[in-house]
C-alpha cells in the first residue's frame, strides 16, 4: 500500500533527475571538448565597456558585476515606471468604460481593443522611431515651460540642486507616518463614535506643511540647473546640465504603459462589474452618497477580483521590459546578456544568472501582491 | 529504494560515458564535421543579417559577398557544388553561440579576430579574408573632418556585442573626450537611429560603414573620416575541436588568394591545368595529391576556382563594382603593394 504510493513519485523523481543529469553532462563535455571553462570568475574582472544611460557611477574600468548591477537597476526602473503609469491610466480607462457619457466609454473602448491588439514589439518601434523622426534637433527645440526641451536625443529640463536634502526626506518620511496614525485615529473614531474626520484633507495638509517647515527653520534649500544648448560641431548640437531622459526610455516607458494599460483596465472593469448590483442598491438605500458606495462598498469588493489578475499584468510589463534591447535601451538583457555575454562568451553563466535574476522580481512582485490580496481579503467576523 | 535508484543512475552515466567515447574515437580518423556536411549534402554557414559586399540577400533570398564566397568556396570544394550552402542570418551577439552550439559549421560573418576570441570561447580562426579597421561616419554638413573635432558629449551610434563598442571607449578615453554610446542590437537599428540625428557619429568597422552608407537615405549626406582607430583583421572561423575541418576551410581561403596570385581565374582555369609552372598545376588539382590529407579528391581546388573564382575575382565583383571600396587599399596582394601574403599550397 505504502509503496504503491511512493512508487510513482519516486519514479517521477528518478526521470527528472536522469533528464538533468544527462543535459549537465552532455553540456559539461561538450564544453570540454570545446576547450571553455565554466566559471563565474569573470565577474570581477574589469568591463570595459560603457553605458549609455545608469542610475549609479558606471565606466568601463568597473567590473561586469557592477554592469550587472547598472542593467539590473535600469530594468527596474523602466518596470516601475511603467507599473505605476499603466495602473493609474488602467484604473482611469476602466472606470471609464463603464461611464454613462456614449463618448468617454467608447473612447476608451476603442483604446483598448487597438493597443491591446498589436505586438508589443512593433509598439515599441513605433514610439521610439516616430520619436526619432517628429522629434526636433537640440538646436530647433522649442522650450516648453520656458525651461524644458524635448529634442530627438532626449528631454532636458532642469534638475533640482538641494541643501541638506536628508532633512528635507526625513521631514517626509515623519509626515508619512503622521499620516498614517491620522488615519488610524480616523478609523478609531468612525468605529467607536461613528464620526468622520476629512482624513485626506488632513493628509494633504500634514504632507505639504511639514516638509515645508523645513524650509524654513532646517536650513534646507533648493537651487536649480536649467539645461544649456552646447555646440558640438558646425551642425551638431546637445544640451548639456540639467536632468536628460533618453529617448530610448521615454519611447520604452510609453510603449510598455499605454499595452500594459489595457490589459489592467480590463482587470479593472471586470473588478467592478464583478460587484453585485445589489451592494450599490443596498448600499444607497442607507444613505451612502456616490463617492461613499464607491469607496466603502464597491472599491474593497472590487479590489479582490483586481488584485490576482493585476499581478499578471505587472509581471508581463517586468519581464516584457526586456525587449528594451531593441531600442538601445541599457536593461539587464542588453548590458549583461547582450554585451557582457558577448566579450566573455560565458553564455551558460551570463543567461542563468539572468534568468534567475527575472525569477527573482516576478517572484518578488508576485508576493508583494500577494501579501496585498491577503490583507484585502474579507475577513470572516 | 535509494540504493537501487544509485544504481541506475550510474549504470545511465556509464551508457552515456561510453556512447560518447565510441563517437569520438570514430570521428578522430575523418573530420566529424566534414562527415556530417557530406551526409547533409549542404555546409551550414554563418553570415551577417545584411552587409553589402560581404554577406547581403537580395529579394530573390541569393546571397552574395566575400564572406558568402568563403562558404561557397568550401561548398565547392567538400561537396562539389557552390550553391549547396545554407545560409543562417545571424546577429553579432548570436554568432558565437550559434557556432559552438553546432548550429553553423562555419562563421563567415566579418568577425574581427582577436587574442580572447580566439582562446577563450572555444573558437579557431583561420585566416583573414578582409583587412580592416574601425572609422567613424558623421554629416557632412557638421564640419567635421577628421576625430581630432569631437567635443565632449559627442554621442556615437554603434552595435553591441562587438570589438568596436570596446575600441571606442579606448579611443574616447585615451583622449579624455566623453561620449554618449548608444548601442542597438541590429545594424539595421543603428543605421536607422543614426540617420534619424540620434546620434552625432557613427562608428564601426570602415568597411561596414562604407556599406551601410549606401543604405542611408542620402548617402552623399554622409562621410567616413580618414582616421582608423583598430586594426579589424576579418576572416571566417570554426569550432575549436575539428582540425581537419579547420584546414579545409583556411585551404579553401588560401586557395581563392594564391589562385590570384598565380593568375589562375574561373575563366582560365582549365587551361592552367596543362601549365608548366608546378605550382600552378597544384592549385587546379593537375599535380600532387593535395585533396587527400583532408579526405577529398584532387580537384577540390580546382572546383573553388571555376566556381567561385579568385579572390580577386570576388572582391571586384562583391566590393568594388558595387562602389563599396573600389580602392582595395591593404586587401591587395603583397605582390603588389598590400597585406594579403598566405602560405604555399604545396
Amino acid at each position: 500500500m505504502k509503496l504503491k504510493k511512493i512508487l510513482p513519485q519516486a519514479i517521477t523523481l528518478l526521470v527528472v533527475i536522469i533528464i538533468f543529469g544527462f543535459f549537465t553532462m552532455n553540456a559539461q563535455l561538450n564544453m570540454e571538448n570545446r576547450g571553455i571553462d565554466f566559471g563565474y570568475g569573470f565577474l570581477s574582472q574589469e568591463s570595459s565597456f560603457d553605458v549609455q544611460f545608469s542610475l549609479i557611477e558606471y565606466s568601463g574600468s568597473d567590473s561586469y558585476a557592477r554592469a550587472y548591477l547598472v542593467g539590473l537597476l535600469n530594468t527596474l526602473l523602466v518596470s516601475i515606471l511603467g507599473i505605476i503609469l499603466c495602473t493609474i491610466l488602467g484604473v482611469i480607462v476602466g472606470i471609464a468604460r463603464l461611464s454613462p457619457n456614449y463618448l468617454i466609454r467608447t473612447t476608451a473602448a476603442w483604446y483598448v481593443e487597438f493597443f491591446r491588439n498589436i505586438p508589443l514589439l512593433l509598439q515599441i518601434f513605433f514610439w521610439y522611431y516616430a520619436a526619432l523622426r517628429a522629434l526636433p534637433l537640440p538646436q530647433d527645440a522649442e522650450a516648453i515651460f520656458g525651461a524644458s526641451y524635448l529634442t530627438i536625443k532626449g528631454f532636458y529640463t532642469p534638475s533640482l540642486i538641494w541643501e541638506n536634502l536628508d532633512i528635507f526626506i526625513y521631514s517626509v518620511i515623519a509626515a508619512i507616518i503622521a499620516i498614517v496614525f491620522v488615519r488610524i485615529q480616523a478609523k478609531k473614531l468612525r468605529e467607536n463614535v461613528g464620526k468622520h474626520l476629512p482624513v485626506l484633507n488632513i493628509s494633504i495638509v500634514i504632507l505639504f506643511v511639514l516638509p515645508l517647515l523645513t524650509f524654513l527653520f532646517g536650513g534646507v534649500n533648493v537651487g536649480y540647473e536649467t539645461p544649456e544648448l552646447k555646440q558640438l560641431a558646425k551642425t551638431s548640437f546637445k544640451f548639456e546640465g540639467g536632468l536628460s531622459i533618453p529617448p530610448e526610455l521615454l519611447s520604452l516607458v510609453i510603449a510598455l504603459s499605454l499595452y500594459t494599460a489595457t490589459f489592467v483596465a480590463e482587470c479593472v472593469r471586470a473588478g467592478i462589474q464583478g460587484v453585485g448590483k445589489g451592494q450599490r442598491e443596498a448600499a444607497s438605500s442607507i444613505g451612502l452618497n456616490r463617492k461613499q458606495v464607491l469607496n466603502l462598498i464597491i472599491m474593497p469588493q472590487a479590489l479582490r477580483i483586481i488584485i490576482p489578475p493585476t499581478t499578471n499584468q505587472y509581471l508581463n510589463l517586468t519581464k516584457n521590459s526586456s525587449l528594451a534591447a531593441a531600442i538601445a535601451y541599457p536593461d539587464l538583457v542588453l548590458v549583461f546578456a547582450g554585451t557582457a555575454l558577448m566579450q566573455t562568451g560565458k553564455a551558460i553563466e551570463i543567461v542563468s544568472i539572468t534568468m534567475l535574476t527575472y525569477l527573482t522580481l516576478s517572484l518578488s512582485i508576485s508576493f508583494f501582491m500577494n501579501w496585498y490580496n491577503a490583507k484585502i481579503a474579507i475577513v470572516e467576523k | 529504494m535509494f540504493k537501487y535508484l544509485k544504481q541506475l543512475t550510474s549504470l545511465v552515466a556509464m551508457v552515456a560515458v561510453l556512447f560518447t567515447f565510441t563517437t569520438e574515437t570514430m570521428a578522430a580518423k575523418k573530420s566529424k564535421t566534414l562527415k556530417n556536411t557530406q551526409k547533409k549534402g549542404f555546409v551550414r554557414c554563418g553570415v551577417s543579417q545584411g552587409l553589402p559586399g560581404f554577406s547581403n540577400a537580395d529579394a530573390a533570398g541569393n546571397w552574395t559577398g566575400i564572406d558568402v564566397d568563403v562558404c561557397r568556396a568550401v561548398a565547392a570544394a567538400v561537396l562539389g557544388d557552390a550553391s549547396k550552402v545554407k545560409f543562417t542570418p545571424l546577429s553579432a551577439k548570436e554568432r558565437f553561440t550559434a557556432l559552438t552550439s553546432g548550429e553553423i559549421d562555419i562563421l563567415s560573418r566579418n568577425t574581427t579576430w582577436t587574442l580572447s576570441r580566439d582562446a577563450d570561447i572555444g573558437l579557431t580562426f583561420v585566416g583573414v579574408n578582409f583587412y580592416d579597421g574601425q572609422g567613424f561616419m558623421v554629416r557632412k554638413s557638421s564640419g567635421i573632418t577628421s576625430t581630432d573635432q569631437f567635443k565632449n558629449g559627442i554621442s556615437a551610434c554603434t552595435n553591441i556585442g562587438t570589438t568596436t563598442e570596446l575600441n571606442m571607449r579606448d579611443f574616447f578615453n585615451s583622449r579624455g573626450i566623453s561620449y554618449e554610446p548608444v548601442a542597438f542590437e541590429k545594424a539595421d537599428e543603428v543605421v536607422a537611429a543614426y540617420d534619424a540625428g540620434r546620434c552625432d557619429t557613427y562608428t564601426t568597422d570602415k568597411s561596414g560603414l562604407a556599406a551601410q552608407r549606401t543604405k542611408m537615405s542620402n548617402p552623399d549626406e554622409h562621410i567616413v573620416l580618414p582616421e582608423t582607430i583598430s586594426k579589424e583583421p576579418l576572416g571566417p572561423v570554426v569550432r575549436q575541436g575539428d582540425s581537419v575541418w579547420e584546414d579545409i576551410v583556411r585551404w579553401s581561403l588560401n586557395t581563392m588568394i594564391e589562385a590570384e596570385e598565380y593568375g589562375i581565374t574561373s575563366g582560365n582555369a582549365d587551361m592552367m591545368k596543362t601549365s608548366d609552372n608546378p605550382a600552378i598545376k597544384r592549385l587546379v588539382g593537375a599535380e600532387g595529391e593535395m585533396g587527400a590529407a583532408f579526405g577529398l579528391d584532387n580537384d577540390w581546388n580546382y572546383r573553388i576556382i571555376t566556381q567561385v573564382g579568385n579572390y580577386g575575382e570576388s572582391y571586384k565583383r562583391n566590393i568594388a563594382d558595387t562602389g563599396i571600396l573600389p580602392d582595395r587599399g591593404p586587401n591587395e596582394l603583397w605582390t603588389k603593394g598590400g597585406i594579403l601574403y598566405v602560405p604555399p599550397a604545396r
